[in-house]
């Protein structure tokens, strides 16, 4: 039997912080991304926001997280960690792996890539959020989505 | 259950989504039409009108159904995209590979 997923919200003076780590098992994506999603309103964003661009890009790099970062190794987990203020949303998202280069992946929507079934998943992410920063080892993503 | 497949007038399979197609689920989509697939159907529409996202990995099993489908001499359809579906598949380019209708009835009038 699998735990629960648990987010421990801590509120501030500025906002909020939640807190959410997610064993590296993908079939619990889906209820990860809605337990934070479920949070995330009333809040900066806007409802269609959060139903779309977050639940997309929030699951996008869950998958990535657990895939390539933690290779699916039940020993490791991946942390979400999204701060709430009134202007913006902050979604960081750390796997315990080894990390990677962004800027190595090819272009998707380029004709000798289209017909691939996999290397869409950050370019996504790119496109439904504001900005993506990444940290310097390549395991660590944050998202941010301004207000609105 | 999150797809959910009829059989329409023409041997035509319709496969609704419900909810969400993503990484968790996208495999199960896939072993669903494939079955069909060697049960001898040809036609899909795959109706996303009650789907509220996809991710990449979903996009990813919809290419790859769509080459094991054409390989068999069949096709596949997608009908029922809301607004911001249509986008996802416009920014990956993707809505040049597919036959996208608004309604699961255009798709199959379109057979």
């Amino acid at each position: 039997m699998r735990p629960p997923l648990v987010v421990r919200r801590i509120d501030r003076d500025s906002g909020a912080e939640l807190v959410l780590d997610v064993p590296s098992d993908l079939r619990l994506v889906a209820d990860a991304v809605e337990l934070l999603a479920s949070h995330l309103q009333p809040g900066p964003l806007s409802a269609r926001r959060v139903r779309f661009n977050v639940r997309t890009a929030l699951a996008e790099a869950l998958a990535n997280a657990i895939v390539y970062g933690n290779e699916e190794d039940p020993g490791k987990q991946v942390h979400v960690r999204i701060e709430l203020s009134r202007h913006e949303v902050r979604i960081h998202v750390v796997d315990d792996g080894e990390g990677f280069d962004p800027g190595a992946l090819p272009d998707p929507t380029h004709d000798d890539h289209l017909r691939r079934d996999t290397g869409r998943g950050l370019y996504v992410i790119r496109h439904l959020v504001d900005d993506v920063d990444f940290n310097a080892k390549g395991n660590a993503i944050c998202l941010i989505l301004r207000a609105g | 259950m999150t797809f959910t497949l009829r059989k329409e007038a023409g041997g035509v399979v319709v496969v609704t989504v419900d909810g969400q197609l993503i990484v968790g689920n996208r495999q199960e989509l896939k072993q669903q039409v494939v079955d069909a697939l060697d049960g001898g159907a040809r036609k899909f529409v795959v109706d996303f009108s009650r789907t509220g996202y996809i991710d990449s990995s979903g996009l990813g099993v919809l290419v790859s159904l769509s080459k094991k489908i054409r390989e068999h001499g069949g096709d596949l359809r997608l009908a029922g995209l809301n607004e911001d579906l249509q986008t996802l598949f416009e920014l990956t380019k993707l809505d040049t590979l597919f036959a996208i209708t608004r309604t699961a009835q255009e798709a199959l009038a379109a057979f």
